[in-house]
């Protein structure tokens, strides 16, 4: 069956099982000579996909434990976060962590150690992961955390699922008194402007900027800073107040499928980018908004990613190092506003610190952008590798599709202990996908 | 508050799964049914977590049909919905060449099904309620080369449905047939399904849900499949034992 990741490109034809419990998938750990796990999908790229077994996971999708004290809950990997946030909030809790869309398994959230707009605050989202079961290479089980073989904890954490399949996991969610988010948008001018915002307000425990990739000259770089910070039951109007955990449900609109590849060209980014700019600057001040809109903007369109039309597109994600960030960023924007490729989106958001084997972040600035695929844009992609690596950034493997082994080992040291760690334990040469391939990882 | 208990007979199937999901979501206390039920004890887990509502595992085996009265009268409550998605596809070529094979066959899904249904029927009569959902299949619909063992054994246990919604309709409880067309699920994994005429057993899982409030007699999960069994039963035999169907 043809599988691809939620850019669509590449889509490759790949025998899919889909295990209902732990059993089918020891047996297919122990009889098939290479296999990937795959959740929801929502890797942009060819992350989850072997062409000689996948694995969809989607049918462990239970709940099996959680400690209302602690906050602990234990699930299957193919559990995902939009059934825990409808399953939890409604008791007064919300995710530690989570990513731009609610539409992820708990073990892609894992395989990619996926980030969100607290990362500077509370880290990517390991930190919310108590424990993790996986299927070792014999078929055996084995557990992993901080404490007991932290090493395989460290890899699987960002590991691309080459550390194997993700059975089970504990994470904590965080209490929370609303379901709302108290949003704060500043509009900056410019890059410099921009990062000075994003540098100030530390403090806040969310923020991203949306930035205008196709403002030029001393307009490049301008941005929507949003901040947030989750309302408290006394910050409600009245109503709200009285059941602060309902907000309303969106309904989802099917995206308009490749009438879109029509109506998104360059003159109406350019619009939609300034249009949006300018609402944010009419809007900027402080609002209530609830938490799906806040989020996970996009989730409401069902099936965006088939706006880009029948080729699909690329995510491009980097990040760049502190001391590097002003020149990288300014560089990989003057690149794309010389290719004239304006981004649909285009997001920003400052980075913690953050030392581990192998998942994405490091402290600095992490620019994500998307394109639709065709030979202009793959080439410009190209360039802004190049840039990154000047700048000595790395990449973010969950929205990878297209990279070359080359660029990916120049870009990252730890390549080497990853592929030890892998070798060791008998991963190398089983847990693979076509991603894992294509970089030779 | 809880609401009366729904009981699926078959709880380990995909569509026995999806029904579970449906009704608990809906605030129904649940008793699941199966052979090794201990093994459910993770779904039993899911449920109560989700839903908050309380989840009864209860071993049950249809094929041993002697055991059935005893297990209704042993059940800690009367259900007010009992669905049984029991059932067992085989393959067709297993069940020309090994008729232990096309009995079993037969047994899943006419002999067990029909007789724990009928046990419950006598009891649902007596009380004067109760609800009786079958899951049945398009396959009994008109035998053909490619399934007719499993098709024929279908089409007994939807006749069999039939009588018993006419002979409960006075007395207060409902028999609703389901008929699905093909079903996204384990059992058939295997085969190469047309995704139009495909549903996932969640969709199984709301008609079945829609028809318990609606009264409905038959569905069919896909309104495609209503229009194509009414061309398919209408092709006369000797045209039909030529087609490859």
């Amino acid at each position: 069956m043809k599988l691809s990741g939620w850019g669509r490109y590449p889509a490759l034809d790949a025998k899919v099982r889909a295990p209902r419990d732990n059993v089918d998938v020891q047996r297919l750990v122990v009889s098939e000579p290479t296999l990937i796990a795959r959740g929801y999908g929502r890797a942009y790229g060819d992350s989850a996909i072997n062409i000689s077994c996948t694995l969809d996971m989607r049918k462990q999708n239970r709940m099996l434990g959680f400690d209302s004290t602690s906050g602990q809950l234990v699930v299957e990997a193919g559990v995902s976060l939009a059934e825990i946030i409808a399953t939890f909030l409604p008791r007064g809790w919300f995710l530690k962590i989570t990513p731009g869309t609610k539409f992820v398994s708990i073990g892609g959230a894992i395989a990619a150690d996926v980030h969100g707009k607290n990362h500077h605050k509370h880290g990517s989202f390991r930190s919310c992961v108590d424990w993790v079961e996986l299927m070792g290479r014999d078929g055996r089980l084995c557990r992993c955390s901080p404490w007991e073989d932290p090493q395989l904890f460290d890899n699987t954490l960002g590991g691309m699922g080459l550390t194997g399949p993700i059975l089970r996991a504990a994470i904590s969610l965080r209490p929370v008194e609303s379901g709302w988010i108290r949003q704060t948008t500043i509009a900056a001018p410019n890059l410099a402007a921009t990062m000075r915002q994003l540098e100030g307000a530390q403090d806040a425990t969310y923020s991203v900027a949306w930035i205008d990739c196709l403002g030029s000259g001393s307009r490049l770089g301008r941005s929507l800073i949003m901040l947030g910070e989750h309302a408290t039951r006394l910050e409600l109007p009245e109503d709200a107040a009285q059941a602060p955990f309902k907000t309303k449900t969106r309904s989802m609109l099917p995206a308009p499928a490749g009438v879109a590849a029509l109506v998104l060209n360059k003159l109406n980014v350019r619009a939609f980018n300034a249009l949006y700019y300018r609402a944010g600057v009419r809007d900027a001040g402080v609002r209530l908004v609830d938490w799906d809109r806040y989020f996970y903007p996009l989730d409401c369109l069902r099936d965006w990613n088939m706006i880009y039309g029948r080729r699909g597109f690329c995510q491009f994600q980097c990040v760049l190092p502190l001391d590097h960030s002003e020149d990288g960023l300014s560089a990989l924007l003057d690149e794309i506003v010389r290719a004239r490729a304006g981004s649909f989106l285009a997001v920003l958001k400052k980075l913690g610190k953050q030392d581990s084997a192998f998942s994405f972040p490091m402290e600095g600035y992490t620019l994500a952008l998307d394109f639709p695929v065709n030979e202009r844009t793959l080439n410009l992609l190209n360039q802004l590798d190049q840039i990154t690596l000047a700048h000595k950034g790395r990449f973010y493997l969950a929205k990878d599709s297209r990279m070359t082994a080359e660029t990916l080992h120049a870009s990252d040291a730890r390549l080497g202990a990853f592929k030890s760690l892998r070798d060791s334990r008998g991963f190398t040469g089983h847990f693979r996908s076509a991603q894992s391939d294509r970089l030779a990882l | 508050m809880t609401k009366p208990a729904v009981l699926i007979i078959g709880a380990r199937s995909d569509i026995g799964k999806a029904v579970a999901h449906a009704f608990a979501a809906r605030g129904h206390a649940m008793l699941l049914a199966a052979r090794n039920s201990s093994t459910l004890e993770s779904d039993k887990a899911d449920l109560e977590l989700r839903y908050n509502i309380p989840v009864t595992l209860l071993e049950f085996d249809a094929l041993k049909t002697h055991t059935h009265v005893e297990f209704v009268a042993r059940l800690p409550e009367l259900p007010q919905i009992v669905v049984s998605v029991v059932g067992l596809l085989g393959t067709q070529k297993d069940s020309e060449h090994d008729l232990e094979a096309a009995t079993l066959v037969m047994r899943s899904n006419y002999e067990g099904p029909s007789s724990i249904l009928a046990a419950f029927a006598n009891i649902f009569e007596d009380r004067g309620s109760g609800i009786l959902v079958g899951v049945s299949s398009v396959a009994g619909e008109r035998g053909r080369a490619t399934n007719y063992v499993y098709g024929s054994a279908k089409a007994g246990f939807t006749a069999f449905l039939s009588g018993l919604r006419q002979r409960l309709a006075s007395r207060g409880v409902h028999v609703v047939t389901v008929l699905p067309g093909f079903v996204e699920t384990h059992m058939t994994s295997d085969l190469a399904l047309p995704e139009r005429l495909t549903a996932h057993p969640k969709e199984v899982a709301q008609a079945i849900l829609g028809a318990t409030a609606n009264k409905k007699d038959v569905i069919y999960v896909r309104p495609v499949w209503r229009i194509l069994m009414v061309i398919i039963r209408s092709i006369p035999e000797r045209i039909f034992k030529r087609m490859k169907l």
